[in-house]
């Protein structure tokens, strides 16, 4: 025993050896269920689309700045890393938005019981991969058939 | 039992009660404010998300006039903001729940709340400055 909070996790079986009294059930001894990886999914797609921000700021402020360095952004994001950071943030947000709005569902009162958690988890799932891939699929075929950009133009409007 | 009684037995202040303050030293405002701007986000983020579809692979000039027409201004501030408030609570509660040194949590928490607000006020600049900008400028083409 280091830490005298070891004392009360320790007891005596009837033959006298010492043993550690079970400590309440964590996470590993539970089967696993669809709902309880929805709900820790949430919270890490909460923080993905958080760092999803950084991209939001740098588009605006590089919009603000002027054509050079929303041509950098732009090449950024269309490069292949680029490509599969949008695609994680689309990821993640979207999840966020359907499971956000499970989550006002049962604040205002429905939905929240085992059932019913059981029965739309996987409608969650399925309407977060369809609504990525649509808004992902309708983003590049968009991307692709948007003019053409000038990079560096020979007079720029203003800024840079 | 007598009400008398009963509010002898109450060891909290009547108004404290009113206020729905406990030991956490606050009501349920954090939990409140995360879904009215969650609320709020909804119809906010499914504009954005259609705009931004739009505007990919527009030219620089494209944009600022877009978010120059007052409308996409102020959605845009409005969503910028709710965003950044609804980030820092969210991530304050993630800190909260899994963050259990002192001072790293507190350390932590100011990086949330400062990081939030600089970035907000970034976005917030940058959407001003293109609100105020647009008007001055000509689309080839418009």
């Amino acid at each position: 025993m280091k830490d005298v909070r070891d004392a009360l996790f320790v007891a005596q079986r009837s033959d006298g050896t010492l043993v550690r009294r079970p400590l309440s059930p964590h996470l590993q001894v539970y089967r696993f269920q669809l709902s309880m990886f929805l709900s820790i999914a949430n919270r890490i797609a909460g923080v993905a689309a958080s760092f999803g921000t950084l991209l939001l700021v740098w588009w605006l402020v590089a919009a603000a700045t002027g054509p050079v360095s929303f041509a950098t952004v732009q090449s950024v994001v269309g490069s292949p890393i680029g490509i599969l950071a949008m695609f994680g943030w689309t990821l993640a947000l979207v999840y966020h938005f359907v499971a956000g709005l499970r989550h006002l569902a049962w604040d205002a009162g429905y939905g929240f019981d085992k059932t019913s958690f059981n029965k739309v988890g996987p409608i969650a799932v399925a309407v977060t991969l369809i609504l990525t891939v649509l808004v992902f699929a309708i983003g590049v075929s968009l991307w692709n058939s948007a003019p053409v950009i000038a990079v560096v133009p020979v007079v720029a409007p203003a800024g840079n | 039992m007598s009400n008398a009684k009963l509010q002898h037995q109450i060891m909290r202040s009547q108004l404290g009660r009113v206020r729905g303050l406990g030991s956490a030293k606050s009501g349920v405002e954090h939990w409140w404010v995360e879904r009215v701007t969650a609320i709020a986000l909804i119809p906010l983020t499914l504009w954005f998300v259609v705009s931004l579809l739009l505007l990919l692979g527009m030219p620089q000039i494209v944009v600022v006039h877009w978010v120059g027409r007052p409308v996409n201004t102020v959605l845009l501030l409005a969503l910028v903001v709710l965003t950044f408030h609804h980030m820092q609570l969210g991530l304050q509660v993630v800190l909260d729940d899994y963050v259990h040194d002192k001072k790293s949590h507190l350390a932590l928490t100011l990086l949330n709340k400062g990081a939030a607000l600089i970035l907000a006020l970034f976005a917030v600049v940058a959407i001003l400055k293109m609100a105020f900008w647009a008007p001055a400028l000509v689309v080839p083409g418009a």
